[in-house]
């Protein structure tokens, strides 16, 4: 019987990690940012029904960058939690940080026990009401989790992406008009290329809304807000 | 839709069916029947709070949604601030006769219900989706009917194909039937349904078609000991939704005071 070949540990970690990461520099990117009503964020992406930013419950929002397929799965996954969970105890019992324990688990999971890890990077926002912080998590494809202030992005580019915000995001959270300005400029500088409007999934937390928070904001508002 | 084996659907009721059937309203957890000692079978619970009279009557433009506001425990008052209205979701409401517990997380399943296939599918169910939806719910509620905990609701739906509000009831079985002009369930319902014919006309306007529904509810509290109507001395009275074009609005109690406040003066002077 012939003996399976030993691969170290170390090695294929690092063979997955690498597989993973070429996934995901295929995909576009997506910026999340807070503005003054709450958390703006802002895609790449050409379709108009394929969306990679979503609603998961009433201040919680969910992107994600790389495979669709996969991002589809967990955004589903993700959903269907947080309905329970608000279904079983109470609507303001659904926090972004539980979902977001719950994504770093699952992607940490498969990326160490299956074969193939996931190729998706993903972005849980909640817009703090009654004077709480908004929050932002961005969870890799290996689990790990980074909890993110004033901007974060994921995706393809996503270095390059959080270096141009760094040097442009300063003080207090800009209004709807200045953050749309400026992620739809950084999207533009990594892409080398005008981006057209229909081509940028914008997508809103504002905790000025009663009830869900969450609303798509439609080409025509996005061109007359960057008018 | 399930493509794959593994696929859970769209839809919230059966992910809580196959995941957490002891959270489903419909007595999983519940004994059988037949497993009760003969003396017990059919026979019902101890008197459980019930919920009583429900209505709801079209007006051009939307419909009006309404109930009354008493619980009731056998021949006790069980009480007197009991909400039997509730918004779904921006375009449907739904008011619920019937033992109170399960009817309130009926309503609240049926909210879950809808935000969940919303958010899933991009796109909302069609007004036809969310009423035979609610029949499905009605109908796993079965086996809780035969030991005594029955829940009948109304379904009121702006349907923004058509461009007008319909209003859908049902039976026991899961039976949806739709109602061209009014109707009303519980235990005075027939007596608002006899009002409601004398009054209604084609055509109404928003508010005599509020009038006529809090008329009925009047007039179903003054024949069903069931039923309670305007309480003047604390001061509630029953409640009314719009459902319209523009969404679900309340009716503002004060307004429902002064429709009350007409109406009593009416009948004072006509004795």
């Amino acid at each position: 019987m012939p003996l399976p070949y030993y691969v170290s540990p170390e090695q294929m970690m690092q063979d997955k990690a690498e597989y993973a990461k070429k996934g995901i520099a295929k995909g576009r990117s997506i910026i999340a940012m807070e503005y003054e009503r709450g958390v703006l964020l802002v895609a790449d992406n050409p379709s108009a029904s394929l969306f990679k930013i979503s609603e998961i419950y009433d201040s919680i929002a969910l992107s994600g960058a790389g495979k669709y397929s996969e991002f589809e799965n967990l955004r589903k996954a993700g959903i269907r939690h947080a309905d329970l969970k608000g279904f079983m105890y109470s609507r303001e019992d659904v926090t972004a940080r539980s979902l977001a324990n719950g994504y770093s688990q699952t992607l940490g999971t498969i990326f160490s026990q299956e074969i193939k890890p996931l190729e998706v990077e993903i972005l849980v926002a909640q817009v703090g009401e009654l004077g709480r912080q908004n929050q932002m998590y961005r969870i890799s494809f290996d689990g790990s989790i980074f909890d993110e202030r004033g901007y974060a992005a994921i995706g393809g580019k996503s270095e390059a992406l959080q270096s141009f915000l760094k040097e442009r995001y300063k003080g207090e959270p800009p209004t709807l008009k200045a953050a749309l300005a400026l992620c739809t400029s950084a999207l533009e500088s990594i892409t080398n290329q005008k981006l057209p409007l229909e081509g940028i999934e914008i997508a809103a937390l504002d905790r000025t809304r009663t009830g869900r928070k969450f609303r798509r904001i439609p080409v025509s508002e996005s061109r007359l807000l960057l008018s | 839709m399930s493509l794959t084996p593994d696929d859970q659907g769209s839809s919230f009721f059966d992910y809580l069916m196959q995941q957490r059937p002891d959270l489903v309203p419909s007595g999983r957890l519940w004994p059988a029947a037949s497993s009760l000692p003969d003396d017990n079978r059919m026979a019902p619970l101890q008197p459980l709070p019930h919920g009583t009279t429900v209505l709801a009557i079209k007006y051009r433009g939307g419909v009006v949604i309404a109930g009354d506001r008493r619980a009731t425990e056998g021949y006790q008052i069980a009480g007197r601030r009991m909400d039997k209205v509730f918004k779904i979701d921006e375009h449907s409401a739904m008011a619920i006769a019937g033992a109170a517990g399960p009817c309130i997380e009926m309503a609240k399943l049926f909210q879950t219900e809808l935000e969940h296939y919303e958010k899933l599918e991009g796109v909302q169910l069609s007004c036809e989706g969310k009423a035979n939806k609610l029949g499905q719910m009605i109908k796993a509620n079965l086996p809780m009917v035969f030991q005594g905990l029955v829940v009948l609701p109304i379904y009121v739906g702006y349907d923004q194909k058509r461009d007008e509000g319909r209003i859908f009831k049902y039976d026991i079985t899961g039976g949806r039937y739709e109602e061209s002009d009014y109707h009303a369930i519980g235990s005075g319902g027939k007596d608002a349904r006899n009002s409601m014919r004398e009054h209604f006309r084609k055509d109404l306007s928003e508010a005599d078609a509020l009038r006529i529904a809090l008329l009925a509810l009047y007039n179903a509290a003054e024949e069903d000991v069931g039923t309670g109507g305007p309480d003047l001395v604390r001061g509630i009275y029953p409640t009314a939704k719009h459902v319209s074009a523009a969404g679900i609005k309340d009716v503002e109690e004060p307004q429902i005071a002064t429709v009350y406040a007409t109406l009593i003066d009416a009948r004072k002077r006509e004795n």
